[in-house]
């Protein structure tokens, strides 16, 4: 079972890495690039890092690609507007509910079969779980989670700064 | 049980995508999203190698390339968007400011 998944994971994170490199699109590339990530989050659930394969999904599908999305959406150097075709409409919400409710559906499965779903109750191995990691950051490693922080704020107003219009520029 | 070396593997597989990606595209933003895939590929080899050494250091070292990616896709992007603001491009051939 955990070699089939990890077969699964790792062909799909691969395929969707060279279509992402492959493509031309940038928002194409974009897609592609979460994809790549949410299979990688299921690898890193198979390797017991649980809090690493939330924050996989959280930080780098949630928040960078979503950066990267605004700045494509910025840019939007090529394409033209009001292109958009019926049809394409119709894909495109067509795709979100058949996503939305695969979801569902999973769900639903998990609470008619409770057997498939396998839940730890065993306190005592705690290998990448939150509660583990997050007490090896706040110990061992607080200066570096301290210096992290700095770089964060470092990194915002260095961004602020970067991408604020000036004001004789506007003129 | 999977052994180390597939995640390895998988590991430099996607490592060298990205690398191929940063050689061969010309878009800046991709170059970005290829930088972003190969710092997930060393990420991959850092749990596997933490799970297999039984060891999890490995899990705060892949917390802090989170928060240097995070800081440098936001520094990255304004230095794109404040090029392009004033080159109006943002393929690598035409932005040779430094005329390299």
């Amino acid at each position: 079972m955990q070699l089939l998944m990890f077969y699964i994971f790792g062909l799909g994170a691969v395929l969707s890495a060279t279509l992402m490199v492959t493509n031309i699109k940038p928002v194409t590339a974009a897609m592609n690039l979460i994809m790549t990530m949410f299979f990688l989050a299921g690898i890193y659930v198979l390797l017991d890092a649980h809090l690493i394969a939330a924050l996989q999904i959280i930080v780098y599908a949630g928040a960078i690609m979503v950066l990267f999305l605004f700045v494509i959406l910025l840019l939007n150097v090529h394409e033209k507007e009001g292109e958009t075709a019926r049809r394409k409409v119709v894909i495109q919400f067509g795709s979100i509910a058949i996503v939305g409710s695969l979801f569902i559906i999973i769900a639903h499965l998990a609470v008619i079969y409770p057997s498939a779903v396998k839940v730890i109750t065993d306190t005592a191995y705690e290998f990448g779980t939150t509660k583990a990691v997050g007490k090896m950051l706040f110990t061992d490693f607080l200066l570096p989670f301290e210096i992290a922080s700095f770089l964060l704020l470092a990194a915002i107003v260095g961004a602020v700064i970067l991408a604020k219009r000036r004001i004789d520029d506007s003129e | 049980m999977v052994s180390l070396n597939a995640y390895l593997i998988l590991g430099a597989i996607l490592f060298s995508i990205g690398a191929v990606g940063v050689f061969t595209r010309r878009n800046v933003l991709i170059i970005y999203m290829c930088i972003e895939l190969m710092l997930n590929a060393v990420n991959l080899t850092f749990i596997a190698f933490s799970r297999f050494l039984n060891n999890m250091n490995g899990h705060v070292f892949v917390f802090m390339i989170m928060t240097v990616a995070a800081a440098e896709a936001a520094v990255g992007l304004a230095i794109i968007i404040s090029v392009f603001r004033n080159k109006e491009t943002i393929y690598v051939d035409d932005i040779n400011l430094s005329k390299g």
